[in-house]
């Protein structure tokens, strides 16, 4: 009875995000027969009719640049801090537990409004002159680092979504955590380690797949967030080395021009195909979390066989 | 000299006393047991020795344990260095699940100390010989060390310990888990083991300890009831609550 409900509920919910992607695809579908494959490769972006031209590479540029500066910038934090709240011992635990759950109560739009007048001022004046003549000056990868500092930039907004999703992945990585066994810790104390180094022998490759998998989940609300990164990235489709200049998200985008899109032309036809791709990208991202996820667990899971194989009756007495 | 001397120790999970003013000496080049019944404090007691006890959350010990008549619960002691000299095998067999058998024999030596590639590869071979697992494993050294089966995966244990060169070795019911003849290969290890070490085992098992060790320990709640040579213990105790124990007349 039971099972028969959740399972309709299951089809229900599948059939419905079907229905939602069968829309968009429907939506964009002038789009994408007009442009084909050109309009993911395609950089440039003209609404006008008669010019019209869509493309969106610029948009998932955006979009995965922005992401990753949240991600590499997030997922170290948030390690950190989850072995400091659950392996350290201290009076600071739990305030600052509690400030990270806070974090993630804030509204997004708060968020925006916070990035746009105090972070945004901050990186412009101290840190990302100071990056440029640090590791700007480095050959190659130099170049992310150099730029115009002032003015909206993909940095600022991936500093923001680093924050926005700080507590998620520090929560995860917390269970992950918690669930490393103690005779590993233990093992590790026995042989002589210290703390930070049981935590690296034993507790983090342990854990590993389950970071992992924490940083996916970072990653996937770092690709949809919309009204932070569209106060703070700019929106400017552009592609280029340098992480401080202007760019755009792909939700980003979307929020930001949909109200001038009219059904005439192309022009909300090519914002449709736009979540189409936005979909996409999170749909191969989370395929690849769940490979990577299995990957590194199966090194773990070895585990078993010996473990399964001996446990017989304890004979006492 | 590497003798191990607990005096007066009494210890604690948060409020809860476990242990009661217990006194015992695990003498160089001997097996000490420590037999009793479920829950009387056999881990704790051993945890007490190398310092484990304070991993856990809330536990406190007071008394002494003297290593070589150094106390290693005086303050200006470091419990890691402790632990570097007496080592420690649990009742569950826990080789590191993502390193390999190599990896895993050779895991305390990479902590604080510098070797080289052949160094390890030299103290490995050592260590797997020492705890009889060389000949079945040394084809798969690079096989992850959570393949092998529940016995090979407890002597992966002891060598990993051995391979830090400790000068005592605790085993908390190091046995319990495995069949009959990793059991055996086990009890004939600890044979070899005392050769060069001080051995202190728990045991659930009342023919084990009388096989393998030449002092007995036998608790009862918490405390000491008595200890003595094994072969009087297991013959004619002084106390009538050893002799119940150990002919099983006893809850
Ligand atoms: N982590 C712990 N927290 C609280 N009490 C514990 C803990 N570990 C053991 N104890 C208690 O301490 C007593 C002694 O336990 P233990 O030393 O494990 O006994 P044994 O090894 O002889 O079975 C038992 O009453 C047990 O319930
Ligand atoms: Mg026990």
């Amino acid at each position: 009875m039971f099972a028969g409900w959740t399972g309709a509920v299951a089809l229900g919910l599948v059939g419905l995000l079907a229905l939602l992607l069968a829309e968009l695809i429907v939506g964009g579908w002038r789009t994408f027969d007009r442009f084909g494959l050109g309009f993911f490769l395609g950089r440039a972006w003209n609404p006008v009719r008669g010019r019209e031209a869509f493309g969106a590479l610029p948009f998932i540029f955006g979009t995965l640049v922005t992401s990753a500066v949240a991600v590499a910038l997030a997922v170290p934090v948030a390690v950190g801090l989850a072995l400091l709240l659950n392996e350290v011992r201290g009076f600071v635990r739990a305030p600052l537990a509690s400030f990270v759950d806070v974090l993630a109560a804030i509204p997004s739009v708060v968020y925006g409004l916070w990035g746009l007048f105090v972070l945004k001022p901050f990186l412009d004046r101290h840190i990302e002159p100071f990056m440029t003549s640090t590791i700007g000056t480095v050959p190659v990868a130099g170049a992310l680092f150099r730029g115009n500092p002032n003015g909206p930039d993909l940095f600022t907004a991936g500093v923001i979504l680093a924050i926005m999703i700080l507590p998620i992945v520090t929560a995860v990585t917390r269970e992950v955590v918690a669930v490393v066994p103690r005779e590993l810790r233990e093992g590790a104390l026995a042989l002589g380690a210290t703390r930070y180094e049981s935590i690296r022998m034993a507790v983090l490759p342990y854990a590993r797949s389950g970071i992992v998998g924490a940083t996916m989940l970072g990653l996937g609300r770092a690709l949809g967030e919309t009204i932070a990164v569209s106060m703070i990235v700019g929106n400017v489709p552009r592609i280029g080395a340098s992480l401080f200049e202007p760019g755009a998200t792909i939700p980003s985008w979307i929020a930001s021009s949909f109200r001038e899109a009219t059904s005439v032309g192309l022009h909300r036809s090519a914002l449709m195909a736009l979540a189409v791709v936005l979909v996409i990208v999170a749909f191969v991202l989370a395929a690849l979390s769940r490979l990577l996820v299995r990957r590194t667990a199966s090194l773990v899971s070895g585990e078993t066989p010996g473990a399964a194989e001996t446990e017989i009756p304890k004979v006492t007495r | 000299m590497r003798r191990v001397e607990v005096a007066d120790l009494s210890a604690w999970y948060g409020p809860k006393k476990v242990l009661h003013e217990v006194n015992v000496v695990a003498e160089p080049r001997k097996v000490t047991a420590i037999i009793g019944p479920s829950g009387c404090g056999k881990s704790t007691l051993i945890r007490c020795m190398n310092r484990m006890h304070e991993e856990v959350r809330g536990a406190r010990v007071r008394g002494k344990v003297l290593f070589d008549g150094m106390d290693i619960y005086s303050p200006d002691v470091d419990p890691v260095d402790v632990r570097r000299r007496i080592g420690m095998v649990f009742q569950r067999a826990n080789p590191f699940p993502t390193m390999s058998v190599f990896e895993n024999a050779v895991a305390g030596m990479q902590l604080g100390g510098r070797f080289s590639r052949s160094e390890l590869k030299v103290r490995a071979e050592g260590a797997l010989r020492a705890a009889g697992l060389w000949e079945e494993v040394k084809d798969g050294l690079d096989e992850p060390g959570a393949r092998l089966s529940g016995g090979q995966q407890q002597r992966l244990c002891i060598a990993r310990a051995l391979a830090v060169e400790p000068e005592v070795l605790l085993m908390d019911e190091p046995a319990s888990a495995l069949d009959p003849a990793s059991t055996l290969r086990i009890e004939e290890l600890i044979e070899e083991l005392k050769r060069s070490f001080t051995v202190v085992i728990v045991t659930h098992n009342m023919q084990q300890a009388a096989r393998i060790s030449d002092w007995t320990l036998f608790m009862l709640y918490g405390e000491v009831v008595e200890f003595g040579p094994t072969s009087k213990m297991f013959t004619r105790p002084d106390e009538k609550r050893t002799e119940d124990y150990i002919t099983g007349r006893f809850g």
